[in-house]
């Protein structure tokens, strides 16, 4: 446990024990020492890209891993996701300059109609601790305003969110309407809620349901896979 | 003093100030529970019977009915159940869908006067649902969120209860028969959960008098030990004026908050409920203590 751990210089040690190290401090949720260790390993003279991928990315993953088998809970994952937000705001800039490939990038929003928004949340904040860029529309979107946010993000997941039985039809009209303009293929359409179940996922077009927010992580690096493969066949 | 009275064909049930906790039981209800909800979608109403008689058993004075099972059709599932469910248990039920065809066809077939679950502050869901529940003389629990979502700040949500408490009056709806649900958040997302909830409850109690409910299960949502962080949520906002919650009476954890409150609060006159609960059974041979076999004589009255 962290807090009973003797006082710990991260300049002391390796690069293989230090970034260990930011992988335990995000578990454990601590931002500034995530944050530390990040600009420390930028100082070595790591690639921004290696150390999302290496040490955020890898820690953030053996976060969800935890969470999905109910060692870790809501608090502390949130706490750990706050801790990987720290260290992303050093290597966002870094990282546009370096032109690293993204991980991938995600628009997310509560469907039209519904105003429940904790669920999604938390996918969000996974997201973006598995590295992904996230957009978070909020609540209350209509089909506009995820078909605006498609077009200028250019994101490859589209996420949607829906906690009642009268607001989820409402994603198989967004669904529909990006099928009329024959662009559904383009993007990986997950749904999740409490309400929702993977018969209605497929009823209405959607690539997936994600019963929470780990499964939306490990089911988008899935997708992300296989579409990067189909993609790199098809080239 | 704020009384909501509902009832079934044979039984009337007081939800009150400086009354007993009425617990409604929330187990009739498909949503992430995938085998009862293919069984309803089916017309197997087993599981729902069962479900029914087990709360009531437990002591739930109320059972909540729901019926959102997606892609189903909801309004024919939620009459049905709703008819089984009388058929089998005489507490009065509240009617729970989002989806107002749903509600109006359990109302139908609903014998007595049935709690309604639920209206918003939406515009929408206001002008939709408070008629319905007029037409057939219900009550109605009101969720303080409106178009703008749900407000973490305690006092946008009062206002938003107000609004809806109001506009049930101009429906010619009397405010008692308004039950006001605080919505309960998770306290491990939202740190200030419980104090917003509690802060809340003695507002709707005191300044706007009616009675209150709630999901109690929400506050523990991502945390271990539920039934106990449930427990002592339910205590303590029972000690800030709450007057029910739809709640699971199987686990035992909750169920003793309650009771525990009642006795506390004075609810449970001489203990007497709490008594024939907990009191140690006798051991065997001892036929019942010093007074042998004889039968307890009941009590006139």
């Amino acid at each position: 446990m962290s807090q009973q751990g003797e006082e710990l210089d991260l300049r002391e040690l390796d690069d293989e024990e230090l970034v260990k190290q930011i992988q335990d401090d995000l578990y454990d949720g601590l931002k500034d020492e995530v944050e530390e260790g990040v600009r420390i390993l930028l100082e070595r003279g790591w690639q921004p890209y290696r150390v999302l991928t290496e040490a955020l990315v890898e820690g953030m993953r053996i976060v969800g891993v935890d969470f999905r088998d109910g060692i870790l809970f809501v608090p502390e994952v949130l706490l750990a996701a706050n801790a990987m937000k720290g260290g992303m705001a050093i290597l966002r800039p870094l990282l546009a300059e370096t032109g690293a490939p993204p991980i991938g990038k995600m628009v997310i929003g509560t469907v039209k109609g519904d105003i429940h928004d904790i669920g999604k949340n938390l996918v969000a904040m996974m997201m973006e601790g598995a590295g992904f860029e996230v957009i978070d529309l909020g609540i209350n979107c209509d089909v506009d305003k995820f078909l605006a946010a498609l077009e200028q993000h250019r994101p490859q997941i589209l996420g949607m969110s829906a906690l009642l039985t009268t607001t989820m039809p409402y994603m198989k009209v967004v669904i529909d309407t990006l099928v009329e303009r024959g662009i559904r293929d383009d993007y990986i359409v997950l749904v999740g809620g409490a309400p929702l179940n993977e018969a209605f996922a497929e009823a209405i077009g959607a690539d997936a349901y994600c019963r929470d927010a780990a499964v939306a992580v490990e089911t988008a690096k899935a997708l992300m896979a296989k579409r990067h493969n189909r993609l790199a066949a098809g080239a | 003093m704020t009384e909501t009275v509902v009832s079934s064909a044979t039984r009337e049930v007081v939800i009150g100030f400086d009354r007993p906790f009425v617990i409604i039981g929330e187990r009739i209800n498909p949503t992430g529970r995938k085998k009862l909800a293919a069984e309803m979608a089916a017309g197997d109403f087993s599981t729902v019977a069962r479900d029914a008689i087990a709360q009531v058993e437990a002591g739930a004075h109320m059972l909540d009915v729901n019926a959102g099972i997606p892609l189903a059709d909801e309004p024919a599932i939620l009459a049905k159940t709703v008819e089984l469910v009388q058929s089998l248990v005489d507490v009065p039920l509240s009617i729970d869908s989002s989806i107002v065809a749903a509600l109006e066809a359990g109302l139908q077939v609903y014998k007595g006067k049935a709690l309604v679950n639920s209206v918003t502050g939406e515009e929408e869901r206001l002008e939709a649902v408070l008629p319905l529940v007029k037409k057939y003389g219900a009550a109605v629990i009101a969720i303080s969120n409106d178009e703008t979502g749900i407000s973490e700040d305690p006092d946008v949500r009062f206002a938003v209860a107000k609004k809806i408490v109001e506009r049930a009056e101009d429906h010619g709806i009397p405010r008692c028969d308004v039950i006001v649900d605080p919505l309960v958040m998770p306290i491990g997302a939202m740190g200030q959960a419980g104090r917003a909830a509690f802060r809340l409850i003695r507002r709707l109690r005191e300044e706007l008098k009616v009675n209150t409910t709630c999901g109690a299960s929400n506050i523990s949502f991502g945390l271990p030990n539920r039934h106990g962080l449930n427990a002592h949520f339910l205590s303590m906002a029972i000690a800030c004026g709450m007057t029910s919650a739809i709640m699971n009476p199987l686990h035992q954890e909750e169920m003793t908050a309650v009771l525990a409150a009642d006795v506390l609060m004075g609810q449970d006159p001489n203990c007497l409920t709490w008594l024939n609960r907990f009191r140690e059974p006798a051991a065997q041979g001892e036929a019942g203590g010093a007074r042998g076999e004889r039968e307890r004589r009941r009590r006139r009255g």
